[in-house]
């Protein structure tokens, strides 16, 4: 009996200017389309919300890590082993709360962002809000329950 | 050697997924009652297992045998769980239901923006691959021993 090829290797690679050309292309287009920033954020938000309830499974599946035991494996394992994962940068965890409850991702060059200059006029706008629907999105994916 | 039937529940205790390939036995009760009876079992098992454990539990319930078959379970980080259940040969079926979990579910379920997640996986790609491999697998034969 032969076993089914399985495939080995599933990172496939893409252009990061590709990416990063469509992701500008993404929020100038519903920046045209709803002409307000906020509202844009919220799309953005929601956007990434979809994505990081179905990257957390792919998430899951290449990485087989296992539950986080608190909330700062949880942090470093987004920082360290997520970011680098999908898209090849490690933020820095840092500024976190006395309660331990809240801390910050610094990111040195955000590949969303390389070639990107917001104008005056879009003060309001979160560029990279993608990115935070995308956590809010897959964290709520493996929050715990009650057991 | 053979694999009888595997289920797969999301988070919410909704059976996604059932399939069966050499079962000689119903339950006598509906199918939607025995998946909430499969998935009030694991629950409490799981629950189980974590409160009696003498030591620092790693990875919880794994399987239960009887003198006919063991039942396989693995569980994701995300809350979905996969069942499967086979005759007494199989001793350790985690890693096949691992590969299920990463080359079947995410390639063709999750990767899939039709396939709504949390409801029946209706997708015939995905139906079809996992029956190939079921069979494809060293364990299996079309007769149960």
């Amino acid at each position: 009996m032969s076993r089914q090829s399985n495939r080995t290797t599933d990172s496939k690679k893409m252009n990061s200017e590709l990416f990063t050309l469509t992701y500008g292309a993404l929020v100038t287009q519903l920046c045209k389309d709803y002409e307000n920033d906020e509202e844009v954020n919220k799309q953005l938000d929601k956007m990434g919300y979809n994505i990081g309830v179905r990257l957390i499974e792919d998430f899951l599946a290449r990485s087989s890590i296992g539950r986080c035991q608190d909330f700062r494996e949880t942090a470093d394992v987004i920082a360290k082993v997520a970011f680098k994962m999908y898209l090849g940068v490690t933020p820095s965890v840092t500024n976190w709360s006395p309660a331990g409850d809240e801390f910050s991702l610094i990111l040195e060059n955000n590949p969303l962002v390389d070639f990107v200059e917001l104008p005056d006029n879009h003060n309001t706008l979160i560029y990279s809000n993608l990115l935070c629907g995308v956590l809010r999105g897959a964290l709520e994916m493996v929050k715990s329950t009650l057991f | 050697m053979t694999v009888h039937n595997l289920y797969i529940f999301d988070r919410n205790g909704n059976c996604l997924f059932y399939s069966e390939w050499n079962r000689k036995k119903q339950a006598g009760i509906s199918k939607d009652e025995e998946f909430k009876l499969m998935y009030g079992m694991l629950f409490s098992i799981r629950s189980f297992v974590s409160k009696m454990s003498p030591l620092d539990m790693k990875d919880g319930f794994l399987s239960f045998q009887t003198s006919k078959y063991r039942l396989h379970y693995y569980e994701t980080p995300s809350g979905l769980k996969f069942v499967m259940n086979t005759d007494l040969s199989v001793s350790n079926a985690r890693e096949t239901l691992q590969h299920i979990y990463s080359n079947l579910y995410v390639e063709y379920i999750v990767k899939n923006p039709v396939c709504v997640l949390g409801h029946n996986l209706d997708s015939e790609l995905f139906s079809s691959r996992l029956d190939a491999f079921i069979r494809a697998l060293p364990y299996y034969s079309p007769r149960a021993a």
